[in-house]
């Protein structure tokens, strides 16, 4: 028995990491990752992955140069993220902050993290404002059963190669 | 002061832009008064000390021009309750009792040098820019009031209610105070004020303009006409000035 366990140790090992990636490739298989809106433009201004991560200090770098010294570089800017990856749909409905179809509460939402953002920034283009039902500003998701996983979270924050 | 070989004229936007030319149609002297747009991603500069002065014996009464083009421009919608909707700019009547009378005037921000909001606010959202626009961080800013009350000119409003269909270059929010900003985001890309602009269609009686460059028209004017400031016993130097009171 030990000798043929010697053996085939190798088809073992190979057999157990069969076995371990198929588990993996299941459980990946399961985490729906969000539905994130398509932008108008080509390219984003950074690559997707420093986005997703960096974002918000981007964000808040830009709006305290704006505010305070009257950078209005439209790089970094949250007009242009807007203006850019909020678009009517098909039917011509816009889809405001706190609805899953918005681009920024699409992520948002399935995270579980709110921002204040848009209890006073547009979350539409301004040739969109007054478009799209109202929004609650201080209560802008339900979170309820949306609370994130592990998976989830490494599907989120993962770097692309 | 700025002189024009220092300016990369390529950047100078309002020369190309349609409302440019839609100013030169309407009124050939707005352009006289707006200084070039400086680059995107220049900071603001104390060389610059933005201004405006309002000559109240051409301000007409019973316009509200001034105010209607501030609360489009910034998005001021009303819930009808006077006491506590946000007025940014306002219209005030004076009338000599002795001789009977009668005068108008806007009253807005006057984007003090020293600014009692600034120096009371506890959390640093009442600042002033470089360029002498005095305005509200209103990431920062807790709510208050305390600037509200050290205002002698009763030129801030407090958002009580949650807002609906904000402007994108005017972002406004409950639980802030708010104020009139110089349109900020027109005089950074080298624009006159809602107020100015609309004024200048009819009464002109407001300019805008560097208080800093001795050729702005608005240095001019003041210099050969002087103009008041409305309590100038506090000495807070305000930017905003006046002719006929």
């Amino acid at each position: 028995m030990v000798l043929w366990f010697r053996k085939n140790l190798q088809n073992i090992m190979l057999a157990a990491i069969a076995m371990l990636l198929a588990t993996s490739v299941n459980v990946n298989a399961e985490v729906v990752a969000p539905v994130v809106p398509k932008g108008k433009g080509e390219q984003c201004v950074e690559p997707t992955d420093v986005m997703r991560k960096n974002h918000m200090e981007m964000l808040k770098h830009q709006r305290d140069e704006t505010m305070h010294n009257g950078i209005r570089t439209k790089k970094h800017a949250l007009k242009e993220c807007i203006a850019c990856h909020v678009q009517e749909d098909e039917k011509g409905q816009v889809a405001r902050f706190g609805d899953d179809g918005h681009f920024c509460s699409s992520c948002h939402n399935y995270a579980g993290v709110n921002v204040d953002c848009f209890q006073c920034h547009a979350d539409r283009p301004q040739e969109l404002i007054g478009k799209g039902h109202k929004i609650k500003p201080h209560h802008t998701a339900d979170f309820k059963d949306k609370a994130i996983n592990k998976e989830a979270l490494q599907a989120l924050t993962e770097v692309s190669k | 002061m700025k002189t024009v070989n220092t300016t990369d004229t390529s950047k100078r936007k309002f020369l190309g832009g349609a409302a440019a030319v839609a100013g030169i149609a309407i009124a050939p002297g707005v352009l006289l008064q707006t200084v070039n747009a400086k680059p995107d991603n220049e900071a603001v500069s104390n060389k610059v000390r933005w201004g405006m002065l309002i000559d109240t014996n051409k301000c007409g009464d019973g316009c509200t021009d001034c105010v209607t083009a501030c609360n489009t421009e910034n998005g001021l919608t009303g819930f009808e309750r006077p006491e506590t909707d946000s007025q940014w700019i306002r219209k005030l009547t004076l009338k000599d009792k002795q001789t009977g009378h009668v005068q108008t005037l806007p009253v807005m921000c006057q984007h003090c040098e020293t600014a009692p909001c600034v120096d009371v606010c506890p959390t640093g959202a009442s600042f002033k820019r470089e360029d002498g626009i005095v305005l509200v961080d209103k990431h920062i800013c807790i709510g208050c009031r305390y600037c509200m009350m050290a205002c002698p000119y009763k030129a801030r409003s407090f958002v009580h209610e949650d807002l609906q269909d904000q402007k994108d270059h005017a972002p406004r929010g409950k639980g802030t105070v708010e104020s009139c900003t110089m349109c900020v985001h027109k005089v950074d890309n080298g624009e006159n004020p809602a107020c100015v602009t609309a004024c200048n269609k009819e009464h002109k009686a407001m300019y805008f303009g560097d208080l800093n460059d001795a050729n702005s028209e608005i240095s001019k004017r003041l210099k050969q006409y002087g103009g008041k400031q409305i309590r100038a016993d506090l000495g807070l130097n305000p930017g905003v000035r006046y002719q006929g009171v």
